[in-house]
C-alpha cells in the first residue's frame, strides 16, 4: 500500500485531477504540485475559474451547446446564416468545426448517436427539437457533421428519413483522404469512400 | 493461453481513454470478448467498426481472463455499407443479434453463414432471404429451432404454407385452413420446396416469423425491446420493393 504524503485536502484533490481526460494518478500529482507552488499565479485563478463556471455554464435550449448564457453566444450572434443548421453529435465537434472556422451557420447538437447495443433509442437524444427547428420557414438546409462510423451513420440515415418529408436540402460531410494524408496508409474504407465520392477535378 | 482466428466485431464499448472492448464473432470460439489496448487510436477506430472481418489474436494467463486482443484488418466492409440505409442497418442488425449468442461457445455455422450475409449485402435480390435464413439459424442455434419439414397435424411433407405461432412447427394448407387467421404465413421460399426467387412479400413474411420467435423466445423472457434497426431494416426492404413509390 503507497504510502500518504500530504493532507488529505490535497490527496482529493490529486484524486479528483485524475479523474480527467488525459490525467492519470501520476501527472494529476505533478499538477496538483505545480499548482501549489504556483498558488496566486494559477491556484486561486483556477478556483474561481472553476467556481465561475459551475455557477454560469448552460446547456444552451436551442441547440445544445455548452455556454454561460442560454441562448449560447452562437444561437444569438446576428453574423450568422440562420437559414443552414449543422448537425454534430457532441459539443466537442461543434468546438471542433469552430475552430475550423468553416461553418458559419447554426449547429444542433444530439447528445451521442443511436445504438442498439448500448440502447440508445431516437428519444434519448436531441431529435425531436432538431425536427422542429427543421421545419421552421427560414430553414434551407441541415448539414448532417456525424461522425463515419456505423453508429454516427446510422443517426444520419435516421435523421434523414426523418427530414425527408420537409422543403429542405439535406446534406452530409465528405469522406475520403483526410489533408496530408497518403494513400498507402489509409484503411480500406476510407479509401473505398473517397473513391465512390470522387468528384470533378 | 493465445489462439488466433478471424472474426466479425460485433461491437466496441470504450475502456478508459484510449482501449477498447471489443466482441467478436468467431468461427471456432463463438462470441469472444477481449481488450485492445489502443482500441480508440486513429489507426484501430476504422478498424473496429461494426460488420469488419478481422484477424484477431488472443492472448491471457488464464482462459478465464479477459485477455488482449491484437487485431489486423481483413476486411473493412464497414466503409462501402454506410452510405446505404438498408444495408446498414442490416449490418447493426445482424450484429447486435449475434450479440443474443452466449460467450465462449462456437457457433460455427451461424459464423460462416454470417459471413455470407455480410458479403451478401451488395446484392439487393439476395440478400433479404439469406438474412432471414440466418435468423432462422439464430433461433435454432439459441434451442430454438422451428421444425418447418413436415406438417404438425397431419404429418405430411407438401403444401406446407403455415406455421404455428405456439409451436413453431409448420402447418399444411388444408390442416391450417380453419385457424388461418391465428397461424403465421410460412414463405415458400423456407418450405423447403424449388421456389423461384422470393418477392418482397415472402421475405416479410419471412421476417414475421422469425421475429414472431425471437420475441417468444429470446426478448420478451430477458425483457428486453427488439432492436429498432431490424424494424428500420425491414421499412428498407418495403420502399425498395419494384413499384414502390419511395
Amino acid at each position: 500500500m503507497s504510502r500518504r504524503t500530504a493532507g488529505p485536502e490535497i490527496e482529493r484533490l490529486i484524486q479528483i485531477l485524475a479523474k480527467l481526460p488525459g490525467l492519470g494518478p501520476r501527472s494529476a500529482r505533478r499538477a496538483v504540485l505545480h499548482l501549489i507552488k504556483n498558488r496566486e499565479k494559477l491556484l486561486s485563478p483556477l478556483a474561481l475559474a472553476l467556481a465561475e463556471a459551475r455557477d454560469k455554464v448552460v446547456v444552451c435550449s436551442v441547440c445544445g451547446n455548452a455556454d454561460t448564457v442560454d441562448p449560447c453566444s452562437l444561437c444569438s450572434d446576428p453574423r450568422r446564416d440562420r437559414s443552414v443548421i449543422c448537425v454534430v453529435e457532441d459539443v466537442s465537434d461543434l468546438w471542433a468545426l469552430e475552430r475550423a472556422g468553416a461553418w458559419s451557420g447554426l449547429y444542433h447538437v444530439l447528445g451521442g448517436t443511436l445504438s442498439a447495443i448500448e440502447g440508445v433509442r431516437p428519444e434519448d437524444l436531441a431529435i425531436a427539437s432538431l425536427s422542429a427547428r427543421a421545419a421552421a420557414p427560414e430553414i434551407r438546409e441541415v448539414v448532417l457533421a456525424v461522425n463515419a462510423t456505423v453508429e454516427g451513420q446510422t443517426t444520419a440515415h435516421y435523421i434523414t428519413d426523418l427530414l425527408k418529408p420537409l422543403p429542405i436540402k439535406l446534406s452530409r460531410l465528405a469522406h475520403g483522404v483526410p489533408v496530408g494524408g497518403e494513400l498507402d496508409y489509409l484503411d480500406e474504407g476510407t479509401l473505398t469512400a473517397a473513391i465512390r465520392s470522387r468528384r470533378e477535378f | 493461453m493465445e489462439w488466433r482466428e478471424e472474426g466479425i466485431v460485433l461491437g466496441v464499448r470504450r475502456h478508459g481513454e484510449t482501449g477498447a472492448i471489443v466482441d467478436l464473432l468467431t468461427g471456432g470460439r463463438g462470441r469472444w470478448t477481449g481488450l485492445v489496448r489502443g482500441g480508440r487510436s486513429r489507426t484501430q477506430r476504422p478498424v473496429l467498426q461494426e460488420g469488419n472481418l478481422v484477424l484477431a489474436t488472443w492472448r491471457a494467463r488464464l482462459e478465464e481472463h479477459l485477455g488482449n486482443f491484437a487485431i489486423e484488418p481483413l476486411s473493412l466492409r464497414s466503409g462501402w455499407l454506410i452510405d446505404d440505409p438498408g444495408k446498414l442497418a442490416a449490418l447493426t442488425t445482424l450484429t447486435c443479434l449475434c450479440q443474443l449468442l452466449p460467450e465462449r461457445e462456437p457457433h460455427s455455422r451461424l459464423y460462416e453463414a454470417a459471413r455470407l450475409v455480410l458479403d451478401a449485402l451488395d446484392e439487393p435480390a439476395i440478400w433479404p432471404a439469406l438474412f432471414v435464413r440466418w435468423e432462422l439459424g439464430l433461433l435454432d442455434e439459441l434451442g430454438f429451432g422451428l421444425d418447418l419439414g413436415q406438417c404438425a397435424a397431419t404429418g405430411t411433407r407438401e403444401g406446407l404454407v403455415y406455421v404455428s405461432p405456439r409451436t413453431g412447427r409448420a402447418v399444411s394448407r388444408e390442416a391450417g385452413e380453419p385457424y388461418r387467421d391465428r397461424l403465421l404465413r410460412l414463405p415458400e421460399f423456407l418450405n423447403g420446396s424449388q421456389a423461384a426467387t422470393p418477392n418482397t412479400e415472402d421475405i416479410i413474411d419471412g421476417f414475421r416469423l422469425t421475429g414472431h420467435f425471437l420475441s417468444r423466445h429470446i426478448f420478451e423472457p430477458r425483457n428486453v425491446d427488439p432492436p429498432d434497426c431490424r424494424e428500420r431494416m425491414i421499412a428498407r426492404i418495403l420502399q425498395n420493393r419494384p413499384g414502390s413509390e419511395f
